[in-house]
This record gives structure tokens, C-alpha cells and sequence, in this order.
């Protein structure tokens, strides 16, 4: 059971949130400009690393905001949290 | 009743004033308080406890503690037995009743015992290369190998007694309550902060209560005693004994069974938990866990009355028992000393010291010698005698490559053999936390190296076996801990002295030589609960399984409940010789929680029966239910299936509500519909860009339907959305998809489109929703609601008012799901019981009949409209249904809407929603039958679509069937064949609407 | 005209009133239903002038440090989130509240909605409450961590509550669905059950 902090709540239990899979994928602004391969690119293809993540989960049980963290998919150390529509750590 | 014939008459920490009476495979026995069931047994002079797993060979008590092997016993009768509870572990109390697992028909006659003397040819891996083939037979061996196999019975009945769950959230916690724990504990519960001090004894001080040991020149045992005292002290310090740590998981989260009751058996207060999971949250960790002593891998080594000698040494001192009378020592190390002197002191006859190391010396073996015992350096024991109790053992001289022996066998008579190969950490916890362990040389064993966790190991479990050394890393350990949880300076306490003497490493000899038909170790086990043997680890090597997990899902190694607590080291070490690798290069198993078995009981806490699953309820439903409703499952919530009348089956009772609804009036509970109130200037833009239809034309006062889609175009959920004001919308959902769609709004508001201004309130359980439906609707909101003009032409379909019902304030939507006139009348929920009583009070004169969710199911297939999750799953989307109509041609985008056009979507041949007819207008067809484009005499058949919703229609008075089916739209008018069991049913492919297509009545 | 009509409080069928205590004496754990709590959702970003606004309308600005209450004169604002609060008014006064909210907010983005009937509202208080809420809600609820004037969002059994310490006695306010109110107190009442629980008037 991962100890999260939510960026508005403090530390919580993993049970109170969901994970919503990769961050940083953002929808494309004009969808219909799109290539069926680069749309399919953004639904379906999603990196699945052995080491650092970054990842959106929301407080679903808490204060429902969604943030991202950083994770390591190995040791499950998060090494960071951060808001939505913040840059990652050391990466402008 | 037998006699404590093995019981010293003083010493030990039993209460020979308070004796137990209990049964043993049904033979009465005592013993005292204070005991296990395990020195119960010994001090009634049992050592044959249990046969084992796969040759069920005779079996005795190996150890002191929560590794055993063997001695697994049924525990109890009726609903309250356990199986597989450890002896050792069993606190005896008065009336308790156990039996050997894993024997039939007695522990002393067994028949699977002849496995033993096929044990030739069923070596590891016997399963896997016997029962391959022919596969379709697999089964059957598998339910044989079952039956003869498995340990213990689970309980048949419902577990009478109560289990209790606690989060709790400390500075730091201690596992473990030895010399290094309680140092530990103390350490850090000196500075504040929140401790925990688990241990899973019934009392604390760890191995210290089976050695006679030293500290601050008194008995360590009054050290202990001390510590705890000051321990209990402290406010923040809280002390669970009987409390083992069992798991531990990411970020330092660790679970604790704290046994309550067990150990009063029927004597507990009722209504006590009989135990408590403690899901404990820590800032730091100490793990003080200890070390099991490490049994020799030598011929015959597991015969009843070989046992640990650490554990016949807990068992003199700590039990006041004598295990045998006549005692050989086999010992790769100086330890076994101690336990030799300690047995001597109680009386046992020292026979020998078997050492495998050629010359021992120092000041404890002196001593040995000193009482007349023989140590015979440089020996090992290669046979031992005796079935069902050792009668002797015989020794020979190891060579120098120690592979092999020299000279003549020599027989020594002894009834008990104590073996001794040193220790290996208890690094369980530690590896759970993904720490690394390290394998060290010079102690030979495996030791922990680099942390993951917020974690720090002292004491035996870090590899520091004088007791000194365990002191001073507790302290440390302890302070460092509360140091980095916010308390103190970090400064350890000083360590009291704890004087010992030096003591020697061990020669680690992995697998002690033999000779003859020995020699191939076959019968030197490693494993003893799945009796996996040297042989056994060579052959895996020699087939190639030569990695450890290979190792150890090939020859079971590890894999019986002991998770080879005792078996695991010594069976890598072997692997390590045989394919010439390094132990450290070899590694160890993954150690995965729990750490001992834990039951069901407690792991289900108090989550069952009615507080298995919350029960969701609407504010209407205690009418439904003094009203004999029947209810139905949707989600979590209770609603109404159907209200039979007396004596009525659930088809009649559905199609009175039917026909009510057609022909006069019905109401229904729909207070469980999803609910969002939006607000916001850009409020509109959310639902054009969640809606697969255009918005921008809904006027205030008026409702539309509308489909959502997921971003890959499949139908995500639907419902109807009223505007309530300029920048405010209410929107409803499926019952089912309420969160999901709440919170899925909110996400794509949060993270792709944080701009727009709208916010979302959940109001589904603000407002009750009761549903009025049928002919007379019309007629009896006239005479409730006087502030409305309920006109066709003022009110008409898909729109909505602000009124009084009945005199309570309320939003009246005119909407529809039956294909009748219909009005759902929502207001807050603490007047939704009053609203359906005045509805019910005025409706009588029409027949007003409440009906539940089979009756708006059928009514509903009846107009074909769908539900989301019913007649679709994720893969269908608007155009398969056969709705493009709302699928909107001028919005550039919306969620979904570039899937639609992806050419897999657009392809012809999908599956696509049709009605059925069969023609057999009696048949109703079972709902996700299949239809089939080939019929054939038996499955497989080629699959062409299946049947989503299927019901008797009273109104047509025939069945009917919505279905999806390949290439559906463009079939209307074929005929298909549904395959049922046993019979194929041919069926008409029409539009999905059966009845009144034009929905002239509900507009009426 | 409404109140001629009997409003029904979440847990009426249990018939609670009947088995409540008057004085509920040393009991170390009391339950009780608080029926018809008003509630008012409140959303809106805490500007300065928003903050403003609502301490016009409420008579106290509501909290902006997570995971806290703040009240006056028998309201109180709950922190939900960064831009979501919980106002709870005495019983029949949400709707006053949500106008004055509406009011002062007139011409900010916000949302104001009333909510008075979605949640139940169940008291918990006495020495071993505490321990009772430990047996479902992952918090840290110790002292030190979270004490009278604290609330927040989280999950007790399988229900989501927001739980607010109103007292160091301690005492609680349990907030939760409608919907599950039926559930949380059966449970609660179970988890209780150990440390003699007294029911007593709301």
C-alpha cells in the first residue's frame, strides 16, 4: 500500500486514489487534423518503463483533484508530486 | 491419561500449579500453563507428531518456534478448527483438542506411507513428467493427487467467532521483542515517539527465554522484565504480544495478526475479537526478527527425535521438559555448546559431540568435555536409526574435502540427535521491504546489505549472534529510528554488558556424506514439510533447473506452509555446489508475506454478512420493502425488482406492472439515476465537447438526450440533460455509471481543459426521483400540482418545470423510458417517502401499480431503447446501434468523435444492434446466447453476434430480442439461428422497436 | 405548505429516537443521527476577493489551509479541496445560506448548490470514539495529528465520509452519502459494540 501525498491533502493511503496511467499525453487540438496513425498513437500507445514513471492519479476518495507523480516502477519510490499543468522535475 | 514423564520437576516458565488437560490425536494428556502444545507433547514423551507431505514419513517436533517443519496440527473441531497450526506455536489451554494434518488413518499406521518406499521413483519433478500426457486425463490425476495430498480440513461451517481490523500510524516499529527489539523500543520510546513493539510470543524477551543467558550480571530475564515494565510505562509506546508481523509492504506499511484469544480456547470472553489485523503505517522500521538455527543436510535427518538444538535447549530451559534422555550432538559450530551444557544440566546424558569441524577447541567445548561428554571433531553422522523415535546414529570420519567419509561406521545409541549448523538471519520482512540481502562467508549466512525502505535491521536478524552485540544495535537501531522520525538526537542509550564466551563460525558442511545407498541423499532432507531432499536439489540441476527459482518451483523447495523457513538456505548452498556457482552468485527466493499463514477469519475482519458490501438505499426504500418488494442488485444500490402480490411468480407480477403502465399508471423509484448540477459560463461548451450531439439550441426549460462516448468512439454512458438557467444544466446518467461519469467529467475538466469555467456537483442522492408512466399520468400530477400548465402544448415532451407536487417543492422532467406519457418528479430526498405515499394515495382510482426495474427493462426493450452496459460492452459505438442520428455532422470535434472515423469503426461488418422475432413467438431466448452464421452438430460453430436483452412482451404478446449481430442494420428481414443447448432457435431480424415505433403515446 | 408533510430523516426506519439514552453518562462511545443538517456546496477559486464575499455572507471566512473547518454562530465551513468547501447551517437554513451565498458571489465564477438532502450526518463521540473509527479509516487520527477543528475526505469501512473533529473529547460529525448512511451505521454500530454504545437524541 503506496503512501501518497496529495499535492492539497498530505500524505494518504494508496486506497484513496485512482491511478489514471501515463501523464503528459495531451489530447491533440485538432483531432480531426489528425493521421489515423497518430491518432491511434494517442489513444493506445503508452510507454511501460522499468524504472521512472510519470503518472496522473487523482484523489478520488479526498479532495477529487488530479495531480502527477513520479514514480519508480521498480521500487516504488515516488520521487516526486506535482500539479497538473506543472513541468516535471528537471525538465523545462 | 498419560504422565509428564519428561517434565523437570523445577525451572522453566510454566506453571506447574495450573495444569491443562487436552487430547492428542484422541489420547488424553497434560500439561501446564506456560506450555505449547509442542512441549506439552514432549513432556508426555511424543515426539511422533505428523507424517509428511508427499512420502509421508514419520515426522517429529523439529523446533521451538514458528519454522516448523513437521509437527502441523488440526486444531479444534467443528467451526472453529484450524488446519496447519504449528505445535510449536499452539498455546496449550485447557480443553484443547489437536490432531496430526496429513495422515491417514493415524499418525502411527499411515496409509500414504507408501509413497516412502516408492520414493525411488518419485523424485521432483515426478508430476510434471508422469502426468503430462495424455492432457485430457489431467484432470482426473489432479483430483487424486489432491485428495492424497493437501494438509489439514478447512472448517465447513460459518466462523462463529469475531475478527477486528485497526489502522494505526506510529514513529516507529519494532519487530520483534528480543534483546535487540526491546532495546529498540526502548531507545526510541524514551524520545516520544509513537512505538509499536510487535512480537509473536506470548511473552516478550525472544530467544532469550530458552537460553539461560546474562545481562548486567543478573539473569537476563529480569533485563527483560525490567524493559518491558518501563515500556509499558510510556504513553506512546504501545506493546502487542501475540502479535506477529507477518507483512511488509511498500512504503512501510505492515501488517500485524495480533492473537486475542486463541490461547484461551473456550475460556475467551465472547464477544472479545478473537483476533486483530493491525494495518500499521510507520515512519521507521526496526526489524529485530532473530535467526532459526540451520538444520544439517545428513542421511536420515529427519527422523522423530532429531531436532534443533537451539530448540532442545528452549525446551530444558524455557519448558522445563526433557526432549530425550540420551542425546549425540551434530554440530558445525561452537553454539551447539551451550545447549549441550544446558541439556546436561537438566539431566539428559550427553552421548557425543558429532563436530564436523576436525579439531574444536575453546573454553565452552572444554567445558562440554568437562562433564564427561565425547567430542568427536572431524565426524559426521551418515545413518540414523529408529522409524519412529531415533535409536542411535552412526558416524564416521568426514575426509578433508569433507565430500566424502573415511574408516569404519561406529554406532552411539541416543534417542534424541541435536544438529546445529549455524543460524541464517530471519531476513523475511527485510526481503519483503526489497532490501538486498548479501550472502557473508565468514558467519555463512545470508545477512542484509542495502535497504530500500525506511528500515534498519538489528540483532541476530542483521547477523549479530552475541547477545552484547544485539543489545548495542537495538539501542542504536532504536534511536536512529526516532531520530529520522522526528524525535531525539539519535544518541543511543548505552548497551548493559552481556558477558559470553568467544564463539567460533561455523564450517558450513552444505551436505554431510554418507555412504552406500545414502550416499546419493536421497534421504538427507532439505525441505521437510514437502520433503525435498539433496538428491532432489542435484537432479533439478542436472535437468537444468539450475536457477534458485527454478530450483524452487521444480522440486517444491520452500513452497509447503513453512515457506522453507528452515529448508530454504541449505537447499541453495547445495544448488551452489553442485553447478559449481557461489552461494552469493546463486541469491536467494523471493521471501513474499505472510510470514506464517495467516487465517481468513481476520483478514475478512468484520466485512461479512451484512457489512460484507454497503447496501446502497433510497429514501423511498423502506415503502419498497414493507411492501414486498423484491430486490435487485444494480451496482451497490437496492432497487425494486418487482412486487409480487401474494402467491404471485415474478412473470406475472412483471407483466401486471407492465400492462398497468400501458394501459393506466405506473410509478417507479428512479432515484438512483446519476445526477450532476452544472454550473458555469462555459457549461455548454462542456457538454458540446462530452456529447456526441449539438447543444447550443437547448432552450431553458427543455431536456435532450445524450451519448457519451470514450475517446475511442465506444459508448461510454447516456442520459438526458435538462438546462436549468443560462449557465446551468442538470445532468443525468445511467445508475451504474454515476461515479464513473462524474469523475471522468472532472478529470477531462482538471487535466486537458482547466480553462473552462464550469463546476460539477454531484446532487444524485439530493433529490428522490419518482416516475410517473402511463395513460392517466397526465391526469394524476393535475390533481397534485396546481402551479404547472401540464398542457401538451405548455409542457410538452422533453422539457421540464419548477412546481409543487403534492405541496413539496419540485422539478418535474417530462421524459420518458417506457414509450408512455411520463413525468419524473424530483425533489430533495427528505421528501421523497412523503411525494410517493401522495402519489400512491391519489393514484389508487387509476390502478396506480409500482413497478420495479424487470418491468422498466422490459417496457424499454419494447420501445428498443437501450442500456448502456446492457446492449452495449465497451465495443459498440453509436453508429452500430444504429443511432448516427445523434451523432452530430457539424461539431468539428467532441470525445470520441476522430474514432468514429478510424476505419476499423467505420467497417460494415461490425457487430450492430437488430431486433429479434422468433418464430416461435413463445420462445424467449436467454439473454448472451449466440447467434451463429453455421449451424453444426456441435460447438465450435461460427459466431455471428449475440442476443443483449430478451423479454416477454405482454404488450405484444410475444417475445422479443434485441441482439448484435454482423453486419446487422443491413439484414433486416433475414432469418438466423440462435444456438441454445440442445436446440437451435431460427429468428426474424428486424429494427429494433416493437412497439408504438412512431412514439405517438408518448408524446401524447 | 412543504413542511406540512413529514420530512423523514436518513435513518428514521431505525428508530433511533426510541433507543436513545437521555443521559448518556460515562458511555465511552455515543451514536447519534444529526437530522436535517443544511448543506451547502461551495466552489469557487479563493481569491481574496471571493474569500471576502463569502465572509460577508457567512460571518466567517471559510478556511484555505487543507483539511480544515472554521464556523460561527452555528455554521461552518468544511475544506474539501483547493476550490471546494462543505457550509453546514443549522436545520431549514441552507436555503437562506445558499441565497446569501449566491448574493454576495453574484458576479464571480462559483457554484452554490444546496445539498442539505444528499448526505446523512452521524455523530460520534465519547473516549473510545477513536477507536472506533480506527477500525475502518486509514487517517492518522492520533492527537497529534488530528485534532478539534480538523476535518477530511477519506474512506471509514467502505463508505467516503468526511470526518470532522468537533471536540477533543473527542467527537465527530460524520459525513456521508444518503445512500450509505444505513450501511456506515449498522457498521458503526458493530465496531462499537465492544465499548457499549450509547444512542442518544441528535
Amino acid at each position: 500500500m503506496f503512501l501518497i501525498e496529495c499535492p492539497w491533502c498530505g500524505p494518504r493511503d494508496e486506497s484513496e486514489f485512482d491511478c489514471g496511467g501515463e501523464a503528459h499525453i495531451e489530447r491533440p487540438a485538432d483531432p480531426a487534423e489528425l493521421s489515423d496513425e497518430a491518432w491511434a498513437d494517442y489513444l493506445f500507445m503508452r510507454t511501460n518503463p522499468k524504472g521512472r514513471h510519470r503518472e496522473r492519479w487523482v484523489h478520488a476518495c479526498g479532495c477529487r483533484r488530479w495531480f502527477n507523480i513520479e514514480r519508480d516502477t521498480v521500487s516504488h519510490r515516488i520521487t516526486a508530486v506535482y500539479r497538473m499543468g506543472r513541468k516535471p522535475p528537471g525538465r523545462r | 491419561m498419560g504422565v509428564q514423564r519428561q517434565r523437570l520437576a523445577e525451572g522453566g516458565r510454566i506453571d506447574r500449579g495450573h495444569s491443562l488437560d487436552f487430547t492428542f490425536n484422541g489420547k488424553r494428556y497434560t500439561g501446564y500453563a506456560g506450555d505449547t502444545l509442542a512441549s506439552a507433547l514432549l513432556a508426555n514423551g511424543v515426539m511422533l507428531v505428523g507424517r509428511s507431505f508427499k512420502f509421508h514419513r514419520p515426522r517429529g517436533i523439529l523446533s521451538a518456534g514458528a519454522e516448523e517443519p513437521n509437527a502441523l496440527v488440526q486444531l479444534g473441531a467443528g467451526a472453529r478448527s484450524e488446519p496447519n497450526l504449528r505445535a510449536t506455536q499452539v498455546e496449550l489451554f485447557d480443553g484443547l483438542e489437536a490432531a496430526s494434518v496429513n495422515c491417514w488413518p493415524s499418525v502411527r499406521f499411515d496409509i500414504g506411507a507408501i509413497g516412502d518406499r516408492l520414493s525411488r521413483i518419485l523424485p521432483a519433478g515426478f508430476y510434471y513428467k508422469t502426468f503430462m500426457w495424455p492432457a485430457r486425463l489431467w484432470p482426473r490425476y489432479e483430483s487424486l493427487i489432491r485428495g492424497a495430498a493437501g494438509l489439514g480440513r478447512a472448517p465447513e461451517a460459518a466462523d462463529p467467532d469475531r475478527y477486528e481490523k485497526r489502522h494505526v500510524h506510529c514513529d516507529v516499529l519494532v519487530a520483534g521483542g528480543g534483546p535487540a527489539g526491546l532495546a529498540a523500543a526502548l531507545a526510541a520510546g524514551r524520545t516520544g515517539a509513537r512505538v509499536i513493539l510487535a512480537d509473536e510470543q506470548n511473552e516478550f524477551g525472544g530467544a532469550l527465554l530458552g537460553l539461560r543467558a546474562t545481562i548486567k550480571r543478573g539473569r537476563a530475564l529480569g533485563w527483560v522484565a525490567d524493559a518491558v515494565a518501563e515500556l509499558a510505562a510510556l504513553d506512546e509506546v504501545r506493546l502487542l504480544k501475540r502479535g506477529m508481523v507477518f507483512g511488509y509492504y511498500d512504503h512501510d506499511y505492515l501488517g500485524v495478526v495480533e492473537r486475542v484469544t486463541d490461547h484461551l480456547g473456550p475460556a475467551a470472553e465472547p464477544g472479545t475479537p478473537r483476533q486483530i489485523l493491525w494495518k500499521v503505517r510507520a515512519k521507521q522500521v526496526v526489524l529485530a526478527t532473530g535467526a532459526h538455527e540451520r538444520p544439517l543436510v545428513f542421511a536420515d535427518n529427519d527422523r522423530p527425535g532429531v531436532m534443533l538444538a537451539s530448540a532442545a535447549q528452549a525446551y530444558v530451559n524455557r519448558y522445563a521438559v526433557k526432549p530425550g534422555e540420551r542425546v549425540v550432538f551434530f554440530t558445525a559450530h561452537d553454539g551447539a555448546y551451550q545447549a549441550a551444557l544446558d541439556l546436561a544440566d537438566a539431566g539428559v546424558r550427553i552421548a557425543a559431540v558429532v563436530d564436523l569441524r576436525p579439531g574444536p577447541e575453546g573454553r565452552l567445548i572444554n567445558k562440554v568435555r568437562g562433564r564427561g561428554a565425547e567430542v568427536i571433531g572431524g565426524h559426521a553422522i551418515v545413518a540414523v536409526h529408529g522409524a519412529r523415535r531415533v535409536s542411535g546414529v552412526e558416524i564416521m570420519r568426514l575426509d578433508y574435502t569433507a565430500n566424502g567419509v573415511l574408516g569404519a561406521p561406529r554406532r552411539i545409541r541416543c534417542d534424541l540427535v541435536c544438529m546445529s549448523g549455524g543460524w541464517n538471519p530471519a531476513l523475511h520482512l527485510f526481503s519483503q521491504s526489497r532490501g538486498k540481502p548479501r550472502f557473508d562467508p565468514e558467519q555463512a549466512c545470508f545477512v542484509p546489505a542495502e535497504s530500500a525502505r525506511a528500515v534498519r535491521s538489528a540483532g541476530a536478524c542483521n547477523g549479530a549472534f552475541r547477545l552484547a552485540d544485539c543489545l548495542a544495535q537495538g539501542f542504536a537501531a532504536g534511536a536512529a529510528a526516532a531520530r529520522d522520525a522526528g524525535f531525539g538526537d539519535g544518541e543511543p542509550p548505552a548497551a548493559p554488558k552481556a558477558p559470553e564466551p568467544e564463539s567460533a563460525p561455523p564450517r558450513p558442511v552444505w551436505r554431510v556424506p554418507s555412504i552406500g545407498a545414502k550416499a546419493r541423499g536421497n534421504k538427507h532432507f532439505v525441505d521437510f514439510q514437502n520433503d525435498v531432499t539433496a538428491a532432489d536439489v542435484a537432479l533439478a540441476a542436472r535437468e537444468g533447473y539450475d536457477s534458485v527459482e527454478h530450483l524452487k518451483r521444480y522440486t517444491t523447495a520452500g513452497m509447503g506452509t513453512d515457506q522453507g523457513k528452515t529448508g530454504n538456505v541449505n537447499a541453495l548452498a547445495i544448488l551452489a555446489q553442485v553447478t559449481g556457482a557461489e552461494i552469493s552468485d546463486v541469491g536467494t527466493t523471493t521471501f513474499r508475506p505472510p510470514y506464517t499463514p495467516v487465517g481468513f477469519g481476520v483478514l475478512a475482519g468484520r466485512c461479512i454478512g451484512k457489512l460484507w458490501e454497503p447496501a446502497r438505499l433510497t429514501a423511498i426504500h423502506q415503502w419498497h420493502r414493507a411492501n414486498g418488494a423484491v430486490f435487485e442488485d444494480v451496482g451497490q444500490w437496492k432497487r425494486p425488482w418487482y412486487y409480487p402480490r401474494e402467491g404471485e411468480s415474478m412473470d406475472a407480477a412483471v407483466r401486471r406492472e407492465c400492462a398497468a403502465v400501458r394501459t393506466s399508471l405506473g410509478i417507479v423509484d428512479a432515484s438512483t439515476l446519476g445526477k450532476i448540477d452544472i454550473q458555469g459560463p462555459d457549461a455548454l461548451e462542456l457538454l458540446n465537447r462530452v456529447y456526441t450531439n449539438a447543444w447550443d439550441t437547448l432552450e431553458i426549460g427543455r431536456c435532450r438526450y445524450g451519448l457519451m462516448l470514450g475517446e475511442d468512439g465506444m459508448v461510454f454512458d447516456d442520459g438526458v440533460t435538462s438546462r436549468l438557467g443560462k449557465n446551468h444544466y442538470h445532468m443525468t446518467t445511467t445508475t451504474g455509471g454515476a461515479a464513473r461519469v462524474f469523475a471522468w467529467l472532472e478529470e477531462w475538466l482538471q487535466t486537458e481543459w482547466p480553462s473552462l469555467k464550469v463546476y460539477l456537483t454531484s446532487v444524485t442522492t439530493q433529490w428522490a426521483v419518482v416516475a410517473v408512466a402511463g395513460p392517466n399520468a397526465r391526469r394524476l400530477l393535475a390533481e397534485l400540482c396546481r402551479d404547472i400548465d401540464l398542457s401538451r402544448a405548455a409542457f410538452p415532451f422533453m422539457s421540464w418545470r419548477e412546481g409543487t407536487v403534492a405541496g413539496i417543492p419540485a422539478r418535474v422532467f417530462r421524459v420518458s423510458f417506457s414509450g408512455e406519457v411520463a413525468y419524473e418528479i424530483n425533489v430533495q430526498s427528505s421528501h421523497g417517502l412523503a411525494l410517493w405515499q401522495a402519489l400512491m394515495a391519489a393514484g389508487a382510482k387509476y390502478g396506480v401499480t409500482p413497478y420495479g426495474t424487470e418491468a422498466m427493462h422490459v417496457l424499454r426493450a419494447e420501445k428498443g431503447y437501450i442500456v448502456v452496459g446492457h446492449d452495449t460492452d465497451g465495443s459498440v459505438t453509436p453508429l452500430d446501434l444504429g443511432m448516427g442520428w445523434i451523432v452530430s455532422a457539424k461539431k468539428r470535434d467532441f470525445i470520441g468523435r476522430r474514432s468514429l472515423i478510424r476505419p476499423g469503426i467505420a467497417r460494415s461488418d461490425r457487430k450492430q444492434l437488430v431486433g429479434l422475432l422468433t418464430e416461435d413467438p413463445r420462445e424467449v431466448l436467454p439473454e448472451g446466447a449466440q447467434i451463429v452464421s453455421e449451424v453444426r452438430p456441435e460447438p465450435p460453430m461460427p459466431m455471428a453476434g449475440h442476443v443483449t436483452s430478451s423479454y416477454w412482451s405482454p404488450a405484444l404478446g410475444r417475445s422479443i430480442a434485441m441482439a448484435l449481430l454482423q453486419g446487422g442494420l443491413a439484414r433486416r428481414g433475414e432469418t438466423v439461428t440462435i444456438s441454445l443447448a440442445g436446440k437451435n432457435v431460427r429468428a426474424e431480424v428486424t429494427e429494433p422497436r416493437f412497439y408504438d415505433p412512431e412514439g405517438e403515446r408518448l408524446r401524447g | 405548505m412543504a413542511e406540512a408533510y413529514l420530512r423523514q430523516g436518513v435513518l428514521d426506519h431505525l428508530h433511533l429516537d426510541a433507543r436513545a439514552v437521555r443521559e448518556p453518562g460515562e458511555a465511552r462511545v455515543a451514536l447519534c443521527e444529526r437530522r436535517f443538517v443544511g448543506k451547502v456546496s461551495l466552489r469557487g477559486r479563493p481569491t481574496k476577493r471571493f474569500l471576502a464575499a463569502v465572509g460577508q455572507a457567512l460571518g466567517f471566512e471559510p478556511p484555505v489551509a487543507a483539511n480544515t473547518a472554521a464556523g460561527k454562530g452555528g455554521r461552518a465551513a468544511l475544506w474539501l479541496g483547493p476550490d471546494e468547501w462543505l457550509v453546514v447551517t443549522p436545520p431549514g437554513s441552507a436555503g437562506e445560506t445558499a441565497e446569501a451565498l449566491r448574493a454576495a458571489l453574484k458576479l464571480q465564477h462559483c457554484a452554490v448548490t444546496e445539498i442539505s438532502d444528499g448526505r446523512a450526518v452521524i455523530g460520534l463521540s465519547g473516549a473510545r470514539a477513536r477507536e472506533v473509527l480506527m477500525k475502518g479509516c486509514p487517517l492518522d487520527l492520533h492527537a497529534r495529528a488530528f485534532k478539534a477543528g480538523h476535518c477530511a475526505q477519506s474512506t471509514l469501512a467502505k463508505a467516503l465520509v468526511i470526518l470532522h473533529q468537533t471536540s477533543d473529547q473527542p467527537a465527530y460529525d460524520i459525513y456521508v452519502e444518503r445512500s450509505f448512511a444505513d450501511y456506515l451505521w449498522a457498521w458503526l454500530e458493530d465496531a462499537a459494540a465492544e465499548y457499549g454504545p450509547a444512542i442518544v437524541q441528535g
